[in-house]
């Protein structure tokens, strides 16, 4: 469990690479089948709509799996992740088209804490909204 | 309807394990299109010191979920599934998980409260492998929507 980063390397307010990630409707529905969350509201536009939502949305937790690729692209070895915590505040909201939707992820060092570890702010954004709160990571560093 | 606040601290029998196979996590990581070779290649999970291909950080989330429906179906708590949605989640890892592990996971009822109508359960999951050693704790924070007005 050893990040390529050293800890000696970053301060407070260090970025990390930014990085958008497209979502169609087939990822989707690729995502549902390796998840096991088959919930329709992530694949039928009818049953979405029925319960009150503007179309098909992603599911939070594949947000939550992109937007801490930023950290473990950064710090090499996703083993080196502590914690992750997040809050679904608004949904990404995927038209039925070639282009989908995209989630744009950025982040940066929040603190620095013990034992080299590091408090990572993420900020997950979708059509000028934000779709992840309180968005933080731990990581432990080289 | 304002749920049972005597489930609070209720804990429910470990499910029995789950095995993490290494196509489980190659077929994860392909659906969130992550091409780190740890998630993949023995060799280079090895490089990085672990034992075997490990999962990438939410893949837990699909063990931990199923074993929270003992909550979440749980007919004396009477939770409206069909008004659920996923609020908050959070994991804090002990070590990654890896292909090979055996895992069973122990879910409590941390909390309830009633916002506005809305129903919020917090439920932890405490996640061990095969030894006994733990290797994840999840949490997830579940919202009933309150129900429309007639």
């Amino acid at each position: 469990m050893t990040a390529k980063v050293a800890y000696e390397s970053v301060e407070v307010g260090t970025e990390l690479p930014a990085r958008s990630f497209p979502v169609t409707r087939a990822t989707l529905v690729q995502y549902a089948g390796a998840s096991g969350d088959f919930n329709p509201i992530h694949w039928n536009e009818k049953f979405a709509r029925e319960v009150g939502l503007p179309d098909v949305i992603a599911h939070g937790m594949f947000t939550m799996a992109e937007a801490i690729r930023v950290v473990t692209d950064w710090a090499g070895d996703p083993g080196a992740v502590v914690e992750y915590g997040v809050r679904f505040t608004k949904p990404v909201v995927v038209p039925n088209d070639d282009e989908g939707a995209l989630i744009e992820v950025s982040a940066k060092v929040a603190a620095l804490l013990d034992d080299k570890q590091v408090r990572v702010d993420l900020t997950a954004m979708s059509e000028g909204k934000k779709v992840l709160g309180m968005s933080r990571a731990v990581v432990r560093l080289a | 309807m304002a749920l049972d606040q005597s489930f609070v601290g209720r804990t429910y029998p470990p499910t029995p394990p789950y095995e993490v196979g290494r196509e489980k996590i190659r077929e994860f990581a392909e659906a969130v299109g992550d091409p780190n070779p740890v998630y993949v290649d023995p060799e280079a999970a090895k490089a990085f010191g672990h034992s075997d291909v490990i999962a990438p950080p939410t893949f837990v989330f699909s063990i931990t979920f199923k074993a929270a429906g003992q909550v979440i179906h749980d007919p004396q708590l009477g939770l409206d599934y069909s008004r659920v949605v996923h609020g908050d989640q959070k994991f804090v890892y002990v070590r990654p998980v890896r292909a090979g592990d055996r895992l069973t996971v122990t879910s409590t009822i941390e909390g309830i409260k009633s916002l506005a109508g809305n129903d919020i359960v917090d439920v932890r999951g405490e996640v061990h492998d095969e030894s006994g050693e733990h290797v994840v704790t999840a949490w997830t924070k579940l919202v009933a929507r309150a129900a429309e007005e007639a």
